[in-house]
């Protein structure tokens, strides 16, 4: 069905976009007065169709870069650029997905499809791409279901389609995938790949499974906590569709875990 | 294909069951339960008609009649049981109750006229109320519609004005930190304590009535919708806001449907005060309505009116709380472990 994908790439009118990070930092003032940085000071750009990571261990802030990418908070320092326009709240050319689907319970799978587009006031024109992501996620059968008879695969697949039938210039992903069973997830990167593959739309995944990272990205920003920072950023050079099994797979993985220091017991002595 | 459809192995998209329907189908049909309303009906006609009255009868004898009545429908609903079909399922379902229902009527005629264990004229016998019922429809149906109207008037300002101030006291900060000092400190007070106030605030009785009940039924319905909205789940909000939904968007079409649950518990609740307020509010300045018709025909001793006046007010306060939790199960069926009407 190579038509389908046409379509959807000749509806999406909006182009992906860049982001320029510079100098971003974000500190946390409790109400006790003391300061906590949960960032510090970091730059980074990520090209108009790109698939980044940011990978790190819990408390490296990944997330909180992520939210200000979104504009859902605000940075301490340094200024967030979506192309050339600053970046300065939350706004529908930035998709975001969390672990949570965080599906309106009170809405069917379609409405909850139908969200982006009713609120920016555009749902008639939108109807028929809704039936087409109904229909390509698979939850067709389920349109009318609602959320809690989902399953988990199937809520973050409608969480998705909600996300990308806005048409975003930038998909940000926070741990999207991470409260999935192992098959579910494999099969699921697989989805979002084909999705970003047909879109390109602009892409920052934040994950703390190194796999999903060197299995889903172009880029790898590895970072480190408290206060988070970019440890490095790494290129993976390998050619799609990508193999679990490759060996150059598996020697990024060895040299990202060596790098988080993680390899093993006996290299940490 | 473009992209695979995956996940055969879903669960079913059906609509979740209500339990009881399923538990319903499953009850076999069996004689003595089909036969046992019909006996109850048998026995309460038999007792009704064999045993010497002991208290002076009314003056019309619909009792009996309506046993009967409820025999041939109890035989009836017999045979209606053996059948496989919803009705079937329905009727076995209700069996059981409609029999203690039957008995009911018949331990009250029991104790009452025919063994006068309860005395008169506090304790009529039913003859006595359905008589009062029948001659007395003309009255009691425009106090039911007094109240009806009352009621509905009352209920509607205050539940607006409850939803309006709970949906700005809960989404606004700034509402919040005067709204919420004020619902906490005038809140609680009953609504029937501002009768005085009420009496000469008002230009007439039926205004005054209506400003009561708004008091009794703002409360509850401004508190648990200010609590609902307070609390919607951040990541909706998030979602919404990255969705490019607009201020208005994010409280009317995230915020609020997200409280309704929460909004629906205050309605059920200010609907219970309203009921309160109304009863008290009649009995206190408006000459009209169910509440007035109790306290009148109590001045006379008529026990049988009143009785017939609070059956009247079961069904028409019952009536409406149905009416409400159709609404609710219409408007926010998604949500399970609600309570259940």
């Amino acid at each position: 069905m190579v038509t389908t994908q046409t379509r959807i790439e000749t509806e999406a009118e909006v182009e992906p976009a860049s982001l320029r990070l510079r100098e971003v930092s974000k500190t946390y003032r409790r109400a006790d007065g003391v300061e906590t940085v949960a960032l510090e000071p970091l730059s980074l750009d990520v090209a108009a169709g790109e698939m980044v990571a940011l990978i790190g261990p819990s408390g490296c802030g990944k997330s909180t870069l992520l939210r200000m990418i979104a504009g859902l908070e605000r940075p301490t320092s340094g200024t967030l650029r979506l192309g050339s326009r600053p970046i300065e709240g939350p706004g529908a050319e930035r998709g975001l997905m969390f672990q949570d689907p965080s599906l309106f319970p009170w809405k069917t799978v379609r409405r909850n499809i139908e969200t982006g587009p009713a609120a920016r006031g555009a749902l008639r024109e939108c109807k028929a791409e809704v039936d087409e992501y109904l229909r390509l996620t698979g939850l067709e059968p389920f349109a009318d279901s609602y959320p809690h008879q989902l399953s988990g695969g199937m809520a973050q697949r409608a969480a998705l389609a909600r996300a990308l039938v806005n048409h975003p210039r930038v998909l940000l992903l926070d741990e999207p995938l991470g409260a999935l069973d192992q098959f579910t997830r494999m099969r699921m990167q697989d989805e979002v790949i084909r999705f970003w593959k047909t879109r390109r739309t602009t892409t920052v995944l934040v994950t703390h499974d190194i796999d999903e990272a060197i299995y889903m990205c172009d880029r790898i920003v590895v970072m480190t906590p408290r206060p988070g920072r970019i440890d490095r950023v790494m290129d993976v050079p390998l050619e799609r569709p990508r193999h679990r099994n490759d060996p150059r797979f598996l020697k990024l993985r060895a040299e990202i875990l060596e790098m988080m220091h993680l390899s093993g017991e006996e290299e940490e002595s | 294909m473009a992209i695979q459809v995956l996940e055969t192995s879903a669960p079913s998209p059906a609509r979740h069951d209500r339990g009881e329907a399923v538990e319903r189908r499953r009850i076999p049909s069996s004689w003595p339960r089909a036969l046992a309303p019909a006996v109850a009906a048998a026995v309460a006609l038999v007792l009704h008609l064999a045993l010497p009255d002991r208290q002076p009868p009314a003056t019309s004898r619909p009792f009996a009649g309506l046993t009967a009545a409820m025999l041939a429908v109890a035989l009836a609903a017999a045979a209606v049981q053996r059948t496989s079909g919803r009705l079937g399922a329905w009727a076995r379902h209700r069996s059981p109750l409609a029999t203690g229902v039957v008995l009911a009527l018949a331990a009250w005629d029991l104790l009452t006229i025919k063994l006068a264990w309860m005395p008169l004229p506090y304790f009529p016998d039913p003859d006595r109320v359905l008589t009062a019922m029948w001659e007395d429809r003309e009255a009691l149906a425009l106090s039911a519609f007094h109240s009806l109207r009352l009621l509905a008037c009352g209920y509607a300002l205050g539940a607006a004005a409850g939803l309006a101030s709970g949906v700005l006291i809960g989404w606004s900060r700034s509402a919040r930190y005067w709204g919420m000092p004020l619902l906490k400190v005038i809140g609680p007070i009953p609504a029937t304590a501002y009768v005085p106030l009420a009496m000469v605030m008002f230009p007439n009785a039926f205004a005054s009535g209506v400003a009561l009940i708004a008091v009794a039924v703002w409360f509850p319905v401004a508190m648990l919708t200010c609590s609902g909205v307070a609390d919607v789940p951040k990541a909706y909000l998030d979602v919404a806001r990255t969705l490019g939904a607009g201020r208005s968007f994010l409280i009317f079409r995230v915020a609020v449907p997200s409280a309704l649950p929460s909004v629906f518990l205050g309605l059920f609740m200010g609907l219970g005060a309203a009921f309160l307020t109304l009863i008290v509010a009649e009995t206190l300045g408006v000459s009209s309505g169910l509440g007035w018709y109790l306290k009148w025909k109590q001045g006379y001793l008529e026990y049988a009116h009143v009785y017939a006046a609070l059956v009247i007010m079961s069904l028409f306060f019952s009536g409406l709380m149905t009416l409400l939790f159709k609404v609710r199960d219409r408007l926010s069926g998604w949500r399970k472990g609600m309570i259940r009407w």
